[in-house]
């Protein structure tokens, strides 16, 4: 598995760090208890297209988001994730 | 038919042409009192010790594809019973128990070798967290040794004791651990099962439950049509969330890949089970030759049962830190099995929220070795409807209530544990 980094292009999967699943949102600080469990713990756990969290650690240190199917590894796109702290550069 | 010196002496004298088939290849009925979906190692001990224990022989096991083919077929052949938290420490050692007694139990040859399992300490630090651990091993009557390095070096001189980083200062021996042949385990259970009316159906591919109007589970729906069940058991590891998430269900379970490696066949080296408590690389010798090893999941999400290279170095450089010899031994083959890692790296086995499913899952990459207890604990919920006192704390909903078992202390994050 090779991920293309937006910022520094195709690179080892040894360079990156997982973090998991994208679609779980932390719960406003009022939430109930449910709400925060179900963020805490409660995964869709998706076999098939999924999207997900990558952290380019050996790399431009950028939290990525990916899209990448768990049946095969294909991965479909590669984008910086909210609050990665750069701007995609013009290409 | 009964295994015994005499029945393999019969079969000598008639050329081993008159063997039967060691279980049947059923059928489905239309009903069962409990079906089993899974025909690994924990579904078919389950279905045996329904029968054998419970008295319930209407019984079923679902396998999407042939016995033994997922991760029963994948592991690495080790037992122990070395945990050190209330619930896993009672739950472990009651299944290296059932280890000790299986082949009597099952009259088939499974191959436990208790041929002892070492982990070995890097550090101080290391060693007090060991002398811990086996002090709690200890205290609930499960044999534990702490070795010091004179000790060690008796036992398994061939390693790299002058490693300047990690060097090896000791270990803790469980002697009673070893291994078992996995194969002839899930065929062991096949065959016993099956002997006392079990129906064991391949090719079975569970599609979806049937429901009542109040929500029960009724039965299964499946590639070789509907069958209806008093009861329903989820024994599918890595699948689990799928199948759950066929009831309605999210579980606290991700789906991770872990990798196993086997070189080519040499003499006999390793005389038990090592592991290299710098790294996560563990190794036994297989009684063909072959050293069978692994180490970390891959760490990433994965249905696929293949793996990626950064976990497979990883891996061999843990080897070859504790033994440069093997470096060039040739790695022979290497595959994927898919872990159902849980939110605090513990097991469940818990009726769920459905009423007539119940559920044993979790257990991220540590499932052989509890095969027997498993299925005992687990038949116990489906024909009592309440918990074995060895399995009351692995509940699904500790998740909730914070009663976690997290042996690494790595908190809700699958792929640490």
């Amino acid at each position: 598995m090779r991920i293309v980094c937006p910022f520094c292009g195709e690179r080892e999967l040894g360079e990156f760090t997982y973090l998991g699943d994208a679609k779980p949102v932390r719960p406003a600080a009022g939430a109930s208890e449910d709400e925060v469990f179900d963020y805490v713990y409660l995964r869709d756990n998706v076999a098939g297209e999924t999207s997900e969290y990558w952290y380019h650690g050996g790399g431009c240190r950028s939290w990525l988001k990916v899209a990448r199917n768990t049946l095969t590894h294909e991965i479909s796109s590669v984008e910086p994730a909210a609050g990665a702290g750069a701007r995609q550069p013009a290409k | 038919m009964k295994y015994s010196i005499f029945s393999l002496a019969r079969a000598a004298l008639s050329g081993h042409k008159n063997w039967q088939r060691t279980w049947r290849d059923a059928t489905p009925k239309d009903r069962y009192d409990v079906v089993i979906i899974g025909g690994g190692g924990h579904g078919l001990a389950t279905a045996w010790f329904l029968a054998s224990e419970y008295g319930i022989k209407n019984v079923a096991v679902l396998e999407k594809g042939w016995i033994g083919s997922g991760n029963a077929g994948r592991n690495t052949t080790i037992i122990r019973s070395n945990y050190g938290l209330p619930g896993n420490t009672g739950f472990y050692e009651l299944s290296m128990k059932l280890w000790e007694r299986m082949e009597q139990d099952l009259n088939y040859n499974t191959m436990v070798s208790q041929r002892g399992v070492i982990n070995l300490y890097h550090s101080d630090a290391q060693r007090d967290a060991y002398a811990r651990r086996g002090n709690t091993m200890r205290i609930n009557g499960i044999d534990a040794e702490l070795l010091d390095l004179a000790a060690v070096k008796k036992m398994i001189p061939f390693l790299n004791f002058d490693n300047a980083r990690f060097p090896v200062q000791g270990g803790l021996l469980q002697r009673r651990g070893g291994t078992a042949r996995h194969d002839a385990v899930v065929w062991g259970y096949a065959h016993a099962a099956s002997a006392l009316g079990v129906d064991i159906i391949q090719n079975c591919q569970v599609s979806g439950f049937s429901r009542d109007a109040n929500g029960k589970v009724t039965g299964v729906e499946t590639s070789r049509g509907k069958i209806g069940a008093g009861k329903v058991g989820m024994a599918v590891a890595g699948s689990s969330s799928r199948v759950a998430a066929m009831a309605g269900l999210r579980l606290p379970i991700e789906s991770h890949v872990l990798q196993a490696f086997v070189s080519e066949a040499i003499k006999p080296l390793i005389p038990g089970v090592m592991t290299f408590g710098a790294g996560h690389f563990y190794v036994s010798q297989s009684d063909k030759g072959g050293l069978v090893f692994g180490g970390d999941i891959d760490g990433y999400n994965s249905y696929a049962q293949r793996g990626n290279m950064p976990v497979m170095e990883d891996v061999c450089e843990g080897g070859m830190a504790l033994m440069p010899m093997i470096g060039r031994v040739r790695l022979l083959r290497q595959w994927g099995g898919i872990m159902d890692m849980s939110m605090d790296g513990s097991p469940i086995i818990d009726k769920t929220p459905v009423d007539g499913l119940y559920l044993n899952a979790g257990w991220c990459y540590g499932g052989f070795k509890a095969t027997p207890g498993s299925g005992l604990v687990f038949a116990h919920l489906l024909a009592r409807d309440q918990s074995h006192e060895e399995a009351a704390r692995f509940r699904l909903d500790r998740f909730r209530t914070g009663a976690m078992i997290d042996e690494k202390g790595q908190g809700a994050q699958p792929n640490l544990h």
